[in-house]
């Protein structure tokens, strides 16, 4: 548990833990809490979670304050993400999703400028090799988890910009 | 099968036996020339006997002496109908028996339900004559609503007078004042002249409540019952008084003065709220000298427009300034 974790105001302000009524008001709030859970899972390193873990979690539950946000706000929340590209449900029950602190399109993007500095168009990577490998040390997506990895690839297979191909020894992608 | 006490001379009991039951022997007279059929014309026996098989028998005796002792049919009025003499008794049997009984509460309950029938038809001929008028006043008000008939300027006022004596909405001025009657104009009026210094004393807002016990109060009699207070307080607006009813969202009914500004009052109670960090509904209440209802009510219409924000968890539900709106 990183202590360093700087928790914004509104972590300490109780009205954050109670869903607001008023419209404007319930949008700012939101917004605070979609900010804090992805900066909470970014330096935790957190990047899938249960609904269970959460609740009880101190992203949702300030133990001094002795207030903790009812688990309806927080499906609340976590729909809020989901619109926005953070998320995604990893099961049909919604019981446990994978967070991004960046949207794969955003990780897409920055390894295919990677890729593409290096000179390394046409190249093939296997997956340990763009998020463990040496020459990857130091980006940003050095170390990043292979279920965003992947997302990030596939928004790249979109945009006809990589394809994601079987290798003997897993899966590899190969970027154009 | 009947037989009528008269007609016992005595009774006697007999004890139970070996493959015998327990009897009583009831001894008659005999029986009278115009006696009603029965189960024997006639029997050479004078008396009968009542076989306990199981038992009762005790209890039947002594209830039996006990009517023989009373003998109260010797003293029962004789009734109107055909009913003589039973036997031959010395003069003063006017006895019908059970019998008897039966038939002076059937002819009672008869008569009662003559007297209720008479009493309703009163009310069932006023019934038709009120249909009638309903009827006629229906089709008069029509005819002044379609300019039909020969109705004459001075009926129609008179007409309109007489409906609106008895209470009934004005039809043609419906939709200039609402649902409102001249009753509830007038009351209106009252209201605005009555209210006016309690208003000024409370800070220019009540709740309906409030006004109601206010105004019943002062009046001791003739109360105004909530729904005639609730309609004459629709029409304070319309009728350009100095008060106004007005609803909150959560359905609280207050009447204010006009020159009450209650958005106005939110920016002090936000100001209130801020010097103290957060409050409750009571709190706040305390510290303003107004009823929690509509010190409520004020923190409400504060979190509508945007200025406080709350905080609702198992300590109550407090208000706080709306930081999420002025920190960035």
């Amino acid at each position: 548990m990183a202590m360093s974790f700087e928790w914004p105001w509104q972590y300490r302000f109780p009205p954050f833990f109670t869903l607001q009524p008023n419209v404007d008001t319930r949008q700012k709030q939101l917004a605070a809490w979609c900010s804090l859970v992805l900066s909470f899972c970014r330096l935790h390193k957190q990047s899938s979670m249960t609904v269970m873990e959460a609740q009880e979690s101190p992203l949702f539950n300030n133990v001094k304050l002795q207030r903790k946000l009812p688990v309806e706000s927080i499906q609340i929340v976590l729909e809020e993400l989901r619109k926005k590209g953070n998320l995604e449900w990893l099961d049909k029950n919604k019981s446990s999703f994978l967070i991004m602190w960046r949207r794969p399109e955003e990780w897409g993007k920055l390894i295919y400028q990677w890729v593409s500095r290096s000179g390394q168009n046409n190249s093939v990577f296997t997956l340990y090799e763009l998020t463990s490998g040496e020459d990857t040390e130091g980006e940003e997506f050095h170390g990043l988890d292979e279920a965003t990895l992947l997302r990030a690839l596939q928004a790249l297979q979109q945009e006809h910009k990589a394809e994601i191909i079987t290798l003997s020894d897993g899966r590899g992608v190969k970027f154009f | 099968m009947a037989i009528p006490l008269s007609q016992i001379v005595f009774i006697e009991e007999q004890a139970a036996g070996i493959g015998k039951s327990a009897k009583i022997v009831v001894h008659l007279h005999p029986a009278p020339p115009n006696k009603e059929p029965g189960p024997f014309q006639s029997s050479k026996n004078s008396y009968i006997k009542l076989s306990f098989k199981e038992h009762g028998q005790i209890e039947f005796y002594r209830r039996l002496s006990e009517e023989m002792t009373q003998r109260r049919w010797e003293n029962m009025p004789v009734s109107q109908s055909l009913q003589t003499n039973r036997g031959p008794q010395p003069g003063r049997v006017r006895a019908v028996g059970i019998v008897g009984i039966e038939r002076k509460l059937e002819e009672k309950r008869k008569e009662t339900d003559k007297n209720i029938s008479e009493a309703f038809e009163d009310l069932s001929k006023l019934m038709i004559k009120a249909k009638e008028m309903v009827e006629l006043s229906k089709s008069i008000a029509n005819k002044i609503k379609e300019k039909q008939g020969d109705i004459t300027e001075d009926e129609t006022i008179r007409f309109k007078s007489y409906l609106l004596s008895m209470g009934i909405a004005n039809p043609v001025t419906r939709e200039t004042y609402g649902s409102g009657t001249q009753y509830h104009m007038q009351l209106a009026k009252q209201l605005a002249g009555i209210l006016q210094a309690p208003l000024e004393e409370r800070g220019g807002i009540m709740s309906l409540t409030e006004v109601y016990c206010l105004v019943n109060r002062a009046r001791g009699m003739e109360l105004l019952s909530p729904e005639d207070l609730v309609n004459a307080c629709k029409m304070l607006e319309v009728l350009k008084l100095p008060l106004r009813l007005r609803v909150f969202d959560s359905g609280v009914m207050v009447i204010e003065l006009q020159s009450h500004k209650e958005e106005e009052m939110v920016a002090s109670a936000l100001e209130t709220v801020s010097e103290k960090g957060s409050l409750t509904s009571e709190e706040f209440a305390k510290l303003v000298g107004m009823s929690v209802l509509l010190a409520k009510e004020r923190l409400l219409l504060a979190e509508k427009m945007g200025h406080l924000c709350r905080d609702d968890s198992v300590e109550g539900l407090r208000f706080y300034p709306n930081l999420f709106m002025t920190q960035s």
